[in-house]
């Protein structure tokens, strides 16, 4: 270990969780109304940032609108798939549904290449790059005192991010048609019977997901750039949704904190090898989950013991 | 549909009863696609022999996948990732030890199959999805190894050269020499992988998949089957590794991904979970589905300017659509349909 380092890694890791686990809660949303784990989330992302870009920069709208009107094209596109394509699904075993949240995948990824092309961009700049704070920590280093340099976007995005979950998980509380979310996730047939309309619960949850996987992409395009390895950025939700249980919306939080503090402090080892571990750091951490505690820290024990 | 035959035709001995392949004229068919396929060097075109070989190596590892999801019913995002273990493994052994095709083929099986093995034992905790997610882990954690750990021997993300395979003294150096390879392989993956599905192991695999606690009752171990399941699904993948890794005497870490496993688990389901048809019909319907995107990327990218090179975009757009309708109007698969077909033809004039 780098003991300098430490804090350093430690913080900026933590921050990075937060978008990681703005990702996670895409795919929590969708589950806990459908029990459908989407493979297509990280496309979904990518065709919302994309989309973005592309109102912004080349049809030169302001951000904000640009956000605005992506936000509503996803809510759309999460609608449109649900759908076409996992509605005529239901009933269908387990594989299949998987293959076919895998084949939106693909099917989305053709699209976006197809609209948009693969090349890298550049987005344009929500949060001053200038600027960066520092935090000066009590930890001496060499008779001086450790100092944290954060950029500005890996803190705002952290906030958005944090803001986004706490909004979606106010409103599964607070609101009427949250609360109809949370029944339907209980048991579908029931939840039928008392007069849900289970249909529109999946519609939503689904515009849901493709509004807050737009919000991720763009908070992850402002600070790694735009091309199309976002979409697999996206699979390092996959462990922490698994980590923090897959039906709850605080276990999306300290799940994808705690896959980003992983990350962040393999990245402060002195061994070049454990260094660049930090890109499968996320999948060592699930095989970990799935051995020992496969409902996750706050997932219900609903799993099948085989 | 199996029940449906001729008039006249019985099971007079055992081994009658046993065959796969029962009537002359069966022989006589597969003979001549045999011999069809062996001949091809001589006819057919280079991209044309290419393309076979390429159908023939995925026929193989889809298989190994048929044997681990369609008769095990046990979902592996991973099957690529073993891919990638077996040709390291074959391309290894023959660089620095110098062995011949004939022992770093086996060699990289069994080293496919062991680490499969691995990537199996969570199954023995859970099931579903919660499998597909360790085994995604493997297609992660795999060419994150072959990238970063010894350095000298697997050169990092360049990946190693691969020499091309010599047995008993003949050079398999060109695509059309290749296809004598893959095909004599693929018809022993194909003798094996049948046999497997009908005999103690397949229908245990059966068991374990339609109700493993009814399995249990039976007395079928179901940890052992699973883990055998997986076993012989990553050495199918070993061997198809191997077989192209050869083929485009180069390997890294890419050469085989997240969507070639898709792809793979693509073609199963495309083809038919669970027959041995599927995996031929399947892996030769995808491979086709990629050439003609390959064919049709010029047009588009007239069309749609931004996309530059639209064989990129449509070879996703055109997998994913077809999988996507597959499995909303015949989840069932190719394989399905040709066995409905044949009975529509036995049956005529009173079919349907």
């Amino acid at each position: 270990m780098n003991w300098q380092l430490v804090p350093q890694f430690a913080v900026s890791g933590l921050l990075a969780g937060g978008p990681i686990a703005l990702m996670a809660l895409g795919l929590v949303l969708i589950f806990k109304s459908s029990y459908i784990f989407n493979f297509a989330q990280g496309q979904l992302l990518l065709l919302g940032t994309l989309f973005t870009w592309w109102l912004a920069v080349e049809q030169g709208l302001p951000l904000w609108l640009a956000i605005a009107l992506a936000l509503a094209a996803s809510a759309l596109l999460g609608l449109v798939i649900e759908r076409l394509a996992l509605r005529p699904m239901t009933g269908q075993p387990l594989l299949a549904i998987i293959l076919m949240t895998l084949a939106l995948g693909q099917f989305l990824q053709g699209t976006a290449l197809l609209l948009f092309g693969g090349a890298q961009r550049n987005f344009p700049q929500i949060f001053s790059a200038a600027n960066p704070y520092k935090i000066v920590t009590p930890f001496i280093y060499n008779d001086r005192n450790i100092v944290i340099i954060l950029k500005q976007n890996l803190v705002w995005s952290f906030v958005v991010a944090m803001l986004g979950v706490i909004l979606i998980g106010a409103f599964f509380r607070f609101t009427r048609t949250g609360l109809a979310m949370r029944g339907a996730s209980e048991d579908h047939e029931l939840a039928q019977s008392i007069g849900l309309r289970i249909n529109r619960i999946f519609g939503i949850s689904w515009a849901m997901a493709g509004m807050v996987a737009t919000v991720g992409g763009v908070l992850l395009a402002t600070s790694s750039g735009l091309d199309l390895s976002l979409s697999v950025l996206v699979l390092a939700a996959f462990p922490a949704v698994l980590l923090g249980g897959l039906e709850s919306i605080p276990g999306v939080i300290v799940g994808g904190l705690i896959i980003g503090l992983s990350s962040g402090l393999v990245s402060a080892s002195k061994v070049q090898i454990i260094r660049n571990s930090a890109e499968i750091v996320p999948y060592i951490v699930l095989m970990i989950v799935l051995l020992i505690r496969p409902e996750g820290i706050f997932g219900q024990r609903r799993i099948e013991r085989v | 549909m199996t029940i449906l035959r001729p008039a006249g035709e019985f099971d007079e001995s055992y081994a009658y009863d046993m065959a796969t392949i029962r009537r002359p004229w069966q022989w006589a068919a597969l003979g001549l696609l045999l011999l069809a396929l062996y001949t091809l060097p001589l006819y057919g075109s280079q991209s044309m022999v290419s393309l076979v070989n390429r159908i023939a190596i995925s026929i193989i590892a889809v298989q190994g996948l048929n044997l681990l999801t369609g008769y095990t019913g046990q979902i592996s995002l991973g099957q690529a990732a073993f891919m990638t273990v077996g040709g390291y493994i074959s391309a290894l052994l023959m660089i620095h030890l110098n062995w011949s095709f004939l022992l770093t083929l086996p060699a990289a099986a069994l080293g496919a199959g062991l680490v499969g093995l691995i990537f199996g034992l969570p199954s023995l905790r859970v099931k579903g999805f919660y499998l597909a997610m360790s085994t995604l882990a493997a297609q992660f954690i795999i060419p994150w190894f072959t990238r970063n750990a010894f350095r000298d021997a697997l050169n990092g993300a360049q990946g190693i050269n691969v020499p091309v395979p010599v047995i008993f003294g003949i050079e398999f150096n060109t695509p059309q020499r290749y296809l004598y390879l893959t095909i004599t392989i693929l018809i022993i993956t194909t003798i094996v992988a049948s046999n497997a599905a009908r005999s103690r192991l397949g229908r245990a695999f059966v068991s374990v998949r339609d109700n493993d606690l009814a399995a249990e009752l039976l007395g079928i171990n179901p940890f052992k089957y699973k883990l055998q399941a997986f076993f012989l699904a990553a050495v199918y993948a070993g061997v198809a590794g191997s077989l192209m890794a050869h083929h485009l005497r180069h390997i890294n870490s890419e050469t085989f991904n997240l969507t070639d496993s898709v792809l793979l688990l693509g073609m199963l389901i495309l083809g038919g979970l669970g027959t041995n048809l599927g995996p031929f019909l399947g892996a030769a319907a995808v491979e086709l589905l990629i050439e003609l995107a390959t064919l049709a990327g010029p047009f588009v990218s007239t069309y749609f300017p931004a996309a530059a090179g639209g064989v990129q975009a449509l070879r996703p757009l055109f997998f994913g659509f077809t999988l996507m309708l597959f499995l909303i109007f015949e989840p069932r698969g190719l394989a399905h349909r040709w066995q409905l077909i044949k009975a529509s033809w036995r049956l005529r004039p009173f079919a349907r």
